[in-house]
Order: structure tokens, then C-alpha cells, then sequence
């Protein structure tokens, strides 16, 4: 009996089940401890719970607000003014991030030794220094060192820089102004046919259409053509200097400036490298066979090179883009109000129900990371190399 | 009969050789290319004569005070007389050799890891004692040594400690964490998985404020962690996910053959993983642990927003001093310099070590 009751336990799939169920115990014993502990400290500290808080008054202001708020606006409007400050700022530092690491990424695989050797410079610099830091110096010198309202810089007398901020023209949009919009979604649609176009053609009979060239021509000229039917339905509300400040135009505040500069310098560093180390990765042979049948060392790159590069490019460049949404969260230390500054820090202290804000701020990063990572699984799956 | 005579080939023209042949090549090959080399001279025409002089040649390097600065240099003098506060934060004067010792300790014990000839057994007894080790010798509170509170840790020293806690911290949880997220057994993979996405998906600032304003809710009353505990959970926590992240990468890399053979050597599975899987897998993701761990060292900069005083936050403090009002370009400028070197020399490191590892698999 006793042998068995032994070899009972050694059984590996016994095993498995007892591991799982002793993990399950305690998991749930945990989680029961925590929830009690919990519910008892809650109360003892008179902290109201549930999300009744999202529907209250949420009795401050904020700076930048995309969105209609003022002091009657709720809790639930602080979250969705600091999710779409987040957007916001995510959005343009994407653009800035991916033109900035482009461009060093091709200079440092320069034949140019002092260009290469000015981009691996920048990379080093920049990867190297935490990106606070790097937030905290835009802030707290580059953009402090700006002159002060009178004194602005000023480019073509419509743009200005100074201490509060950059001051730009404004575009409004008159009755018609929808037909601006429709010429660039034209343009949108007719470049991805010529794309598609230039595809077949090349696949078909092996020549080679300007997609480029003619893509940039259709975003130019369809907008402005309708401009000119719709009878110019657009006009720019410039900035003017108005006692003391600046009137009219946009407004783009230091913060969010020192921000989004931060961020695009900084992850324009690994999206470089990533570019970099995507091009380098193609192997050799594969330029030369390109040389071998006569192509030219641009409709090699264009050809041959890029279209391998791309697949091993762009999963670490998306990754990047994720880590430049998350790191906006750092807006906190200078206070531009994005999600973490406004909902996990004001509204936070306001109310005081920690656990809710946390768990709503984690769950909205969390489902942010999860459309990035589908978006990069779909082009994974696009991009894998079809093997017959 | 004709004498040959053996012709030396000529050398070739001082067009094809020498520094004119390299800069032909490397910066004159082609019009496009010379518009660059002057573009590129040009930037460093912008950049370089105006950071010459405000680092060395304007800058102010004597004097005690902010009104020996003078010239629009930097002030160099402001971080020699701050020093002490960026290296140890408000550590009190007198016990300042304990705080060396602790630094000087831990500097050798990074080196002797570091080492190959260091023996195993040796590296795990150093890595395990350290923190135990420094942080009694920081702290006080026996052997007659006066207890010094951590809210008194700052600087340069606080940044290591969180750094080095947190990476001795979280590699045990990230070792669990990637074993079970390969393991067959289904709960336990589903709550790894689910743990190390959850936190991977979230920046570390949320953990952060998660550790220092919802942790206390979860334990009973009368239980309260100080600031840097606090800190240190989060960041421990986070960090795990990253660990067994570059863990499980190793474990990948290992061939099923490895089971197999530990297996049908009749090893259990610990003994399987601890003697055949481990030893492999660990040595192929070393260079991303070291990638991860100067991640981290980055990320100590964060605990600044939850209020403790780290080397980054130490400028607010010390540019705040009404006698220095108006320096703190030159100690954000002074500490990045920190932390470049630090990071600069571990990724180097990390360099050597990939390349190293990578020739020993050849064999």
C-alpha cells in the first residue's frame, strides 16, 4: 500500500493537478486577503467606492482641453479630456518620431563618414539619457530660455515662439470647406490605386510606375483644385501680438511642446537604429544579384532591398510607437494634462478613490497596448513570407 | 642573354592613397555627397563653438558662490559645491563613509560578477548578500551605528540602491514567471501570461502610483511601507514581466533535444531546469537582461514624481537653493552626463558579452 500511495504522487499528471489546485488556493486566498483587508480599510477611512465618482462635479480646471469642459464638467469628462490629450500628443510625437528616425536612420548607413558619424552620436546621446530627463530639460531650459511675449521670435509674422508657448495660424473652414476634405481622401483613395496599380504592372510586365512622384502630385493638386471650385472656402486666423498676450490662431502650450519634442528626439534614437538594423539585416547577396541584373543602385534599395527591410523594420518601429504612448504618461512631472497628469493625479486627489482611477487609468494604457500589439500581429501575418 | 630585372609595381597615385584617397571616398564620391559634407561641416559649425565655450572655455570652474559666475559659461562651481547633495541626497555628514563603503562595496561586486574566473556559487552568494549587506550598512540602527531613515537616502546613491534592489528583486519572480508561462500546466501558464501582459501593457508610472497610493489599501491596518518600499514593489513588480520576458527568450532558444535528453536522463523537472534548461537559457539572454537592466536603471528616474529624491530630482532641489537660483541647466546637463556614462558603459559591456557568448555557441 504504502508503494503506491508513493508512486500515486509520483505520477506526473497527479502532480500537475496538485501543483494547479495548491496555485488556485492560494491565488484565491491572496486575492480574498487583499479584497478584505481592502474593504475594511475603505471604510475605515470614510474613502467612497464604486464609479458613482465619474458622475460627480469635478470641481477644477484644466489647461488644454480638446474637448468642450468647464467647472459643471464630471470626473468622466477629466477622463476623457486626458485620454484624448494623450492621443493627441501620441499622435503628432508618432509623425515627428517616425520623419526625425528616418532621417538619422538613413545617415547613419551613410557612405558619408561624417554624416554616419553624427547620426551613431545622436543615436548614443539620446538613447542613453532618461527620457524624464530629457522632458525635464525641454521644460526647464530650452523652452525657459525662450524670450518673453514682446520680445517672440517670429517667423513670416505668423508664427511665434516665446515663454507660453508657439503661436500658429489657425485654419477655419467655411461652408464648402467639407469639399477640401473630400479632395484629400480622394487623393487618399487614388493612391492607393496607383499602388495597387503600379503592383500589377511590375508583377505583369516588369515596368515600373512613379508611385511616388504621382501620389504627391494627387495630395497636392486635389485639395487645391477644390479649393478653387468651392470657391476658396478656407482662411487662416493669424496670431496677433494684443496688449499682452497673443490673440487668435492656435496655441500649443510649453508643455505640450517639451513633451512631444522629448519624446520624438528620444524614440527617433531607436526607430533609427531599427531602421537601421532592418537594412543591414538584408543579406548581401541580395544587393549584389540586384547589381548582377543590371539594376541601379536606387531601383536596387527600391526593389530589393526595402521591401525585405520593411518586414524586419517594422514590428520594432511599432513596438516603438507603443512605448512613446506609454511614456507620454511622464507628462506628469510638468503637468501637461494628459491622462496620468489630470485622472490618476487631480481627479485622484479630488476624490480619493485610488483603486477605481488606478484600475480604469491601467485598463485604458492595457487596451491601448492590445490594438497596437493586434495591429502588429495583422502585419506580421501580412508580411510572412509566403513559403510554397 | 637578356637581364631582367624585377620592375616594383608602382605605388599607387597619391589620388587612390593615404588621408586624400579616404577623403575622396568617404566625403567628396559624389556631388550629392559633397553637399552633405558641407551640411554636415556646416552643423558643426553650429554646434560646436558655442558648447566649447559654454562647457570649457566661458565656463566658471573657481569661486564659492553664484557671484563668481559670471562670463555666460556654465557655472561649474554651483555642481562642485552641490555635490554632496547629488551624490548622497540628505545623508548626514558625518556618517557619509558608510554611504562609500556601501557604494565601494557594491562597485566591487558588480566587478567580480561581471568577471568570467568568479565562480557560480561565488556570484550567487555576492548577489544575494548585497542588498542585505548595503542596505544594513545604509540604513544603522545596530552595532552602534545611528539609524538613518530612508527618506534621508538621495542622489546618486538613492538611484542605485532602487536600481540595484530592484534587479536582484525581480529575477527570481521573472525566473518563476518564464518557466511558467512555458509550462504545460494550463493555470499556471494562463496566470503568468496574464500577469506579465497586464504589466507589460502599462507604463510604470501607473504601477508606480498603484504601489505608493493603492498598496496600502491591501494590507491590514497598522502595516505601512515607507516611500522607497513602496517605490521598490513597483518597481520590482514591473520589472519581473521584463525579466521573463528575456528569460523565456532563452528558453526558446533551447532545443527540444535538451529536454528530451534531460528527461530520459529520468531528471525531475526542477533538476531538468536547473542542471540541462537554466544554464543554457540564461547565458542567451544575458545580453538582453543587461539590455533590460539599464532600462531599469533609467526608469529609477520615475520615483521623482511619487516624491523621492533621486539623482534627476536632486537638480529641482539643488537649483531651488536661493543662493543658486538659475542653475539648473547645468545640473540636468551634469547628472545626464551620469547616467550616460553609467548606461554607455553597461551597453558596451553588454556589447562584449553578446559577441563573446555568440562565438562560444560555434563551438
Amino acid at each position: 500500500m504504502e508503494g503506491r500511495h508513493v508512486s500515486f504522487l509520483r505520477n506526473e499528471k497527479v502532480r500537475g493537478i496538485l501543483y494547479q489546485v495548491i496555485t488556485i488556493v492560494l491565488f484565491v486566498l491572496f486575492i480574498g486577503y487583499i479584497a478584505q483587508n481592502t474593504a475594511h480599510n475603505i471604510e475605515a477611512r470614510g474613502i467612497k467606492s464604486g464609479l458613482g465618482f465619474l458622475h460627480t462635479t469635478a470641481g477644477f480646471d484644466i489647461t488644454e482641453t480638446p474637448i468642450h469642459f468647464d467647472h459643471n464638467s464630471t470626473n468622466w469628462d477629466v477622463f476623457k479630456v486626458g485620454l484624448f490629450n494623450t492621443l493627441i500628443v501620441s499622435f503628432w510625437g508618432i509623425i515627428l518620431t517616425s520623419l526625425l528616425g528616418l532621417i538619422i536612420g538613413i545617415a547613419r548607413l551613410s557612405k558619408n563618414w561624417i554624416i554616419s558619424h553624427l547620426a551613431s552620436t545622436y543615436i548614443e546621446i539620446f538613447r542613453n539619457i532618461p527620457i524624464l530627463l530629457q522632458i525635464l530639460f525641454w521644460y526647464n531650459v530650452v523652452l525657459a530660455a525662450m524670450p518673453s511675449v514682446r520680445q517672440s521670435y517670429s517667423f513670416f509674422d505668423s508664427i511665434f515662439i516665446n515663454q507660453r508657448g508657439l503661436f500658429v495660424p489657425k485654419p477655419i473652414f467655411e461652408s464648402g470647406g467639407w469639399m477640401i476634405a473630400a479632395g484629400f481622401v480622394a487623393a487618399l483613395v487614388g493612391g492607393w490605386l496607383i499602388h495597387r496599380y503600379a503592383k500589377k504592372r511590375l508583377e505583369e510586365e516588369g515596368k515600373e510606375f512613379p508611385v511616388f512622384l504621382s501620389t504627391l502630385a494627387l495630395f497636392l493638386l486635389l485639395p487645391l483644385v477644390a479649393y478653387f471650385i468651392a470657391g476658396k472656402p478656407l482662411h487662416f486666423d493669424y496670431p496677433a501680438l494684443k496688449g499682452f498676450n497673443f490673440r487668435g490662431g492656435s496655441t500649443l502650450s510649453p508643455e505640450f511642446l517639451a513633451l512631444l519634442f522629448a519624446l520624438a528626439t528620444y524614440t527617433a534614437a531607436y526607430v533609427a537604429e531599427a531602421i537601421r538594423s532592418g537594412i543591414e539585416a538584408v543579406n548581401k547577396g541580395q544587393k549584389e544579384a540586384a547589381t548582377a541584373l543590371g539594376l541601379t543602385p536606387m531601383q536596387s534599395l527600391k526593389l530589393v532591398v526595402l521591401p525585405q527591410a520593411v518586414r524586419i523594420s517594422i514590428p520594432p518601429i511599432i513596438n516603438q510607437y507603443l512605448n512613446l504612448i506609454k511614456n507620454s504618461s511622464l507628462a506628469a512631472a510638468i503637468g501637461y494634462p494628459e491622462l496620468v497628469t489630470v485622472f490618476a493625479g487631480t481627479s485622484l486627489n479630488v476624490t480619493g478613490q485610488a483603486l477605481e482611477i488606478i484600475g480604469i487609468t491601467m485598463l485604458t494604457y492595457l487596451t491601448i497596448s492590445l490594438i497596437v500589439s493586434l495591429i502588429l500581429n495583422w502585419f506580421n501575418k501580412k508580411m510572412k513570407i509566403k513559403e510554397r | 642573354m637578356a637581364v631582367y630585372e624585377l620592375k616594383h609595381a608602382k605605388q599607387a597615385p597619391l589620388s587612390e592613397r593615404g588621408i586624400i584617397a579616404w577623403i575622396r571616398h568617404h566625403l567628396l564620391s559624389s556631388p550629392v555627397n559633397i553637399f552633405f559634407t558641407i551640411l554636415s561641416l556646416w552643423i558643426l559649425y553650429i554646434l560646436i563653438p558655442p558648447l566649447l565655450k559654454w562647457f570649457i572655455l566661458d565656463a566658471n570652474f573657481s569661486g564659492q558662490s553664484k557671484a563668481d559666475c559670471g562670463g555666460g559659461g556654465a557655472c561649474w562651481v554651483f555642481i562642485r559645491e552641490k555635490l554632496k547633495l547629488f551624490v548622497y541626497g540628505f545623508y548626514p555628514s558625518s556618517e557619509l563613509w558608510r554611504a562609500n563603503l556601501a557604494i565601494g562595496l557594491s562597485a566591487l561586486s558588480v566587478v567580480l560578477v561581471a568577471l568570467e574566473r568568479t565562480s557560480r556559487k561565488l556570484k550567487i552568494a555576492i548577489i544575494l548578500l548585497l542588498p542585505f549587506v548595503a542596505g544594513g550598512l545604509l540604513s544603522g540602527g545596530f552595532f552602534g551605528l545611528i539609524h538613518i531613515d530612508t527618506s534621508q537616502w538621495g542622489g546618486l546613491l538613492l538611484t542605485l540602491v532602487i536600481a540595484l534592489i530592484g534587479i536582484v528583486a525581480s529575477f527570481p519572480i521573472g525566473l518563476l514567471l518564464a518557466l511558467g508561462r512555458q509550462s504545460k500546466l494550463p493555470i499556471i501558464k494562463t496566470l503568468s501570461v496574464f500577469y506579465i501582459e497586464l504589466i507589460r501593457g502599462v507604463p510604470l508610472i501607473t504601477l508606480l502610483f498603484m504601489a505608493s497610493v493603492v498598496l496600502p489599501l491591501f494590507f491590514p491596518e497598522g502595516v505601512d511601507f515607507n516611500k522607497l518600499i513602496r517605490a521598490l514593489i513597483g518597481i520590482t513588480l514591473f520589472q519581473a514581466a521584463y525579466v521573463a520576458e528575456n528569460i523565456r527568450g532563452g528558453l526558446q532558444a533551447i532545443s527540444t533535444g535538451q529536454y528530451e535528453a534531460g528527461s530520459a536522463l529520468g531528471l525531475t523537472y526542477w533538476k531538468q531546469m536547473r542542471l540541462v534548461i537554466l544554464p543554457q537559457a540564461i547565458k542567451v539572454a544575458i545580453p538582453n537582461l543587461v539590455g533590460s537592466f539599464i532600462a531599469l536603471l533609467m526608469d529609477t528616474s520615475l520615483v521623482m514624481i511619487i516624491g523621492l529624491y533621486d539623482l534627476l530630482s536632486t537638480v529641482n532641489l539643488a537649483s531651488s537653493d536661493r543662493d543658486w537660483l538659475g542653475m539648473s541647466t547645468e545640473g540636468f546637463v551634469f547628472v545626464a552626463i551620469i547616467y550616460w556614462i553609467l548606461n554607455f558603459t553597461m551597453s558596451r559591456y553588454s556589447k562584449r558579452l553578446e559577441k563573446k557568448l555568440d562565438t562560444n555557441n560555434r563551438d
